[in-house]
């Protein structure tokens, strides 16, 4: 009896063995070395966009006889993804705590972001999505907490993306003249009237879509994305509204050919492709002002505090505002 | 009449809940035309996602088979002190939530975790790669084989093993000859729930894989990221797909049961 | 699942030779399978103290989470226990044309895969439903996603017995004129009840920790419709490891607890076999 069943269990070691090797041999070749093959762990949103530029980035001079591989998800999971050994050797995430994550791991350089873009490779605004015709003529924030308006946003726990949302909604209430505890008070007054939390941005999309809600937190390159894609929705540009800014990084894995992808990225031609596909391009002259209106009262996360500060007042699980809001919304109490 | 009443109800619950979703699933996925559908399913990421499904199958049913065979025998003819603790181990993946397997795994393979270190230092991938992907879908589908031959392990007894003892076979005679013939139906029908279990898993797959297009995206992640991308006639054409699967392994387990009766 | 035999248990008198090497090699591969993660699970829940593991699981949303998937998963194995029982009595009492087709496809739910089977619902009930139902973001979409991915569970086991039930009993019954309810509540249902109550068991095992079919259909509003299950991805998500793992060991509680229930009821159900 042994003998088979000892068989078939070193074959099956044998086999997870060799596919774990197999699996990072071809990755793996020491910081600095020249790269055949790099690894690309994105957030969800501009998959269209890296899908064009990597075939355009293999025909150039750097970039001939490159592979990739590519990884899509939620900017969080990816972040937490690479922090917990997934193999990458550019990163490009929605906001840039994500990316500092990987900087505490030592798997980042923390000089990313001291280069003449501060390490962003695309932005957008945050927008009101809205119905086809905006039905319920929406027009701006206060919009927002009138009685009987069902808003949809992401979770901003869950979602990092989401952090925009409330951040947009929190500095433009500043910028309307409001003191803080009276913008933090529009906060609670604004999550009252969220229906549905999803757990990623795309995900809060495809429930608004779907038919839920009257009004969608979300950024212009994801609206312009679903109109692309024959989706019915129009959306209104707040005049007040935050400067979304994703960054892109290469990891300490990651090698000349690395950091040639991401100079690639930034090229007018790769540029290009960003503003195509609905973002507001990080060189201003690409930014069409038709397509992409300038906000009245454009502000930037820098502007209301930074994000490791922001992170803290609003975002810690215990103490932060948002968690109160959350705690006060989810009350049973409530109906 | 009772008996009709009876009927309407069990084939209208029957209806609603299952028959006519499913129904619609493949009515959307065909509704852009057949050639679409198809085209769908064969794109270079979706024919990887149908082969890594299989291929992760491949391995986690026979390594699930031998040891369910082998804890089975373990369990009924041995009945070791703790045999009992063995036997609810075993069904503890039923009745895991996926994203707690998920995490556990995570918690032991990836950077940080107990071994995570000491495997990426020694070049070996497991969490975000297929062997991480294996071990999830290896601990969901554990119990089956187990549970389906060990009934059949107790009601046949053990007297024809002992004569073949006292007859001096080999243990390895009697296993082969007496035990698995008459267990071959609980380990054929406890092979095919576990190939059902295998291929459809998706939670915990969903944590560990990396979500790498075209290397560790199984046909259920390839469904989810479809959704995601708003490729809807995409998504309901590879869940047609896994149905299909799914209901080949049902004619399967039908096929199972009539040769058991036989 | 086969029917549940009656076990011939005898007590063991010989040695097998490779028999100690089945034990060795059985709780070897359950160890690093099953039991090494798991113990990893429950060492990171404790890691930060007993505080930190305390708070984590009275979070009030953690603690709705909770309540949401025990009360539902009992909502949903009552409404199996009637249901099922109704579809295995329909399955082997009465006879129809296309009948066998039926009976095959109870076990669909079983072999579907979790993030189809929400898909599938969301089709027909979410909002771009055909027939104007929308039960998304609700619980009662909550409740849908249960209902089919437990299905087969009572049909299942029900089913067995009833094939194996004596008329006898009930003729002489209804000869004495009881008619079909009193039969049925007197005869019939004592007869099927520990089959039944295997069944909701193990509904319900499977219910508290659905997550693919649930989390495409419900809306996972905490407080309202998210389960256990979606709140520790949740955590994870958000980067609290010592809170995602403290509530699964919660959930794995529970798993355990249910599964010594249907245990229980397996030994009962077996109480008076040979």
């Amino acid at each position: 009896m042994p003998r088979i069943v000892l068989v078939v269990l070193a074959a099956l070691a044998v086999c997870i063995v060799a596919t774990s090797c197999g699996g990072s041999s071809s990755s793996s070749s020491g910081a600095g070395g020249e790269k055949s093959k790099l690894t690309l762990a994105a957030y969800s949103t501009p998959r269209e966009v890296y899908e064009e530029l990597i075939p355009k980035f293999q025909a150039t001079d750097e970039g001939k006889g490159v592979t990739f591989e590519q990884s899509y998800g939620g900017s969080g999971e990816q972040s937490r993804a690479v922090e917990a050994g997934l193999e990458t050797d550019v990163v490009a995430f929605s906001l840039a705590p994500d990316v500092d994550k990987l900087v505490d791991a030592g798997l980042v350089a923390n000089d990313w972001a001291s280069d003449e873009f501060d390490g962003m490779v695309s932005r957008s605004v945050v927008v009101l999505a809205v119905r086809k015709g905006n039905p319920d003529h929406i027009r701006g924030w206060e919009d927002l907490v009138r009685d009987g308006v069902d808003v949809i946003t992401a979770n901003p726990f869950t979602s990092g993306g989401a952090r925009w949302n409330v951040m947009a909604a929190y500095g433009a209430a500043e910028k309307r003249g409001e003191s803080s505890e009276e913008s933090v008070e529009y906060l609670r007054r604004l999550f009252h009237n969220v229906s549905v939390q999803d757990k990623s941005a795309r995900d809060s999309l495809q429930t608004f879509l779907g038919g839920k809600g009257d009004v969608l937190l979300a950024y212009e390159n994801e609206a312009l994305t679903a109109q692309a894609n024959g989706e019915d929705l129009d959306y209104v540009v707040p005049d007040e509204t935050i400067l979304i800014e994703n960054p892109i990084a290469v990891t300490n894995d990651g090698g000349p050919t690395a950091q040639a992808f991401v100079d690639f990225a930034r090229t007018t031609a790769a540029q290009r492709v960003f503003a195509e596909k609905g973002y507001r391009s990080i060189r201003p002259d690409l930014v069409d002002a038709e397509r992409y209106p300038t906000p009245q009262s454009l502000f930037t996360i820098g502007d209301l505090g930074g994000w490791p500060d922001v992170q803290e007042r609003f975002f810690d699980r215990e103490s932060g505002i948002m968690a109160d809001i959350q705690r006060e919304v989810g009350a049973p109490l409530d109906d | 009449m009772g008996r009709l009443a009876l009927r309407v109800f069990a084939l209208g619950y029957l209806a609603a809940l299952l028959l006519i979703p499913l129904g619609l699933v493949v009515f959307r996925a065909f509704e852009e035309g057949p050639g679409e559908a198809w085209e769908a399913v064969t794109t270079p990421d979706a024919l990887h996602a149908f082969w890594l499904t299989i291929l992760i199958a491949a391995i986690a049913v026979p390594a699930n088979t031998v040891f369910g065979v082998l804890c089975a025998l373990a369990v009924v003819r041995r009945r070791f002190r703790g045999h009992g603790l063995v036997n609810g181990i075993v069904d503890l993946p039923l009745a895991l939530s996926p994203v707690v397997v998920g995490l556990a795994l995570f918690l032991v393979y990836a950077r940080g975790g107990w071994f995570g270190q000491t495997l990426l230092d020694n070049g070996m991938q497991v969490i975000f790669a297929l062997p991480g992907m294996v071990l999830a879908t290896i601990f969901v589908s554990l119990p089956f084989v187990v549970r389906e031959v060990v009934p059949v392990l107790r009601e046949i007894g053990d007297e024809q093993e002992q004569a073949a003892a006292t007859l001096g076979a080999s243990s390895w005679q009697t296993f082969w000859r007496i035990t698995l013939p008459a267990i071959r139906w609980g380990v054929a029908y406890g092979v095919v729930l576990t190939t059902a279990r295998a291929l459809g898993e998706f939670g915990a797959v969903a944590v560990v894989s990396g979500r790498i297009a075209g290397k560790t995206e199984t046909l259920t992640l390839f469904v989810n990221e479809r959704f995601e991308r708003f490729d809807l006639v995409g998504a309901y054409a590879a869940s047609l797909v896994l149905a299909l699967m799914a209901i080949a392994t049902l004619a399967a387990t039908t096929l199972v049961r009539k040769g058991e009766h036989t | 699942m086969t029917s549940a035999a009656a076990s011939a248990r005898r007590p063991l008198t010989r040695k097998s030779a490779g028999g100690g090497l089945s034990v060795g090699i059985a709780t070897g591969y359950l160890s690093l399978i099953v039991l090494l993660p798991l113990a990893a699970l429950v060492v990171r829940s404790a890691e930060d103290g007993a505080d930190a593991f305390w708070n984590a699981i009275t979070d009030p949303q953690a603690v709705a989470a909770l309540e949401t998937t025990l009360v539902w998963s009992l909502v949903v194995v009552a409404i199996n226990a009637g249901a099922g029982t109704v579809i295995a009595w329909v399955l082997v009492r009465d006879d129809f044309r296309g009948k066998a087709i039926v009976n095959a496809v109870i076990d669909l739910p079983f072999a579907l895969p979790t993030i189809v089977a929400g898909l599938t619902l969301l089709t027909l009930y979410g909002p771009k439903s055909p027939i104007g139902v929308n039960a998304a973001y609700t619980t009662v979409g909550l409740a849908l996603a249960l209902l089919f991915v437990t299905l087969p569970f009572v049909v299942r086991t029900v089913q067995p017995v009833l094939l194996e039930l004596d008329r006898d009993m009930e003729e002489a019954a209804a000869s004495l004129g009881a008619n079909s309810l009193q039969t049925f509540r007197r005869i019939v249902f004592p007869n099927l009840f520990p089959a039944i109550l295997s069944g909701v068991a193990l509904s319900f095992a499977r219910a508290v920790g659905e997550f693919g079919a649930v989390v495409l259909i419900s809306g996972n509003i905490p407080y309202k419709t998210e389960v256990a299950s979606v709140y520790i991805f949740g955590q994870i998500e958000s980067d609290n490891v010592t809170g995602a793992a403290a509530v699964s060991v919660v959930l794995l509680a529970i798993s355990l607890l249910a599964l010594m229930g249907i245990g229980a009821v397996r030994r009962y159900a077996t109480r008076h076999d040979g």
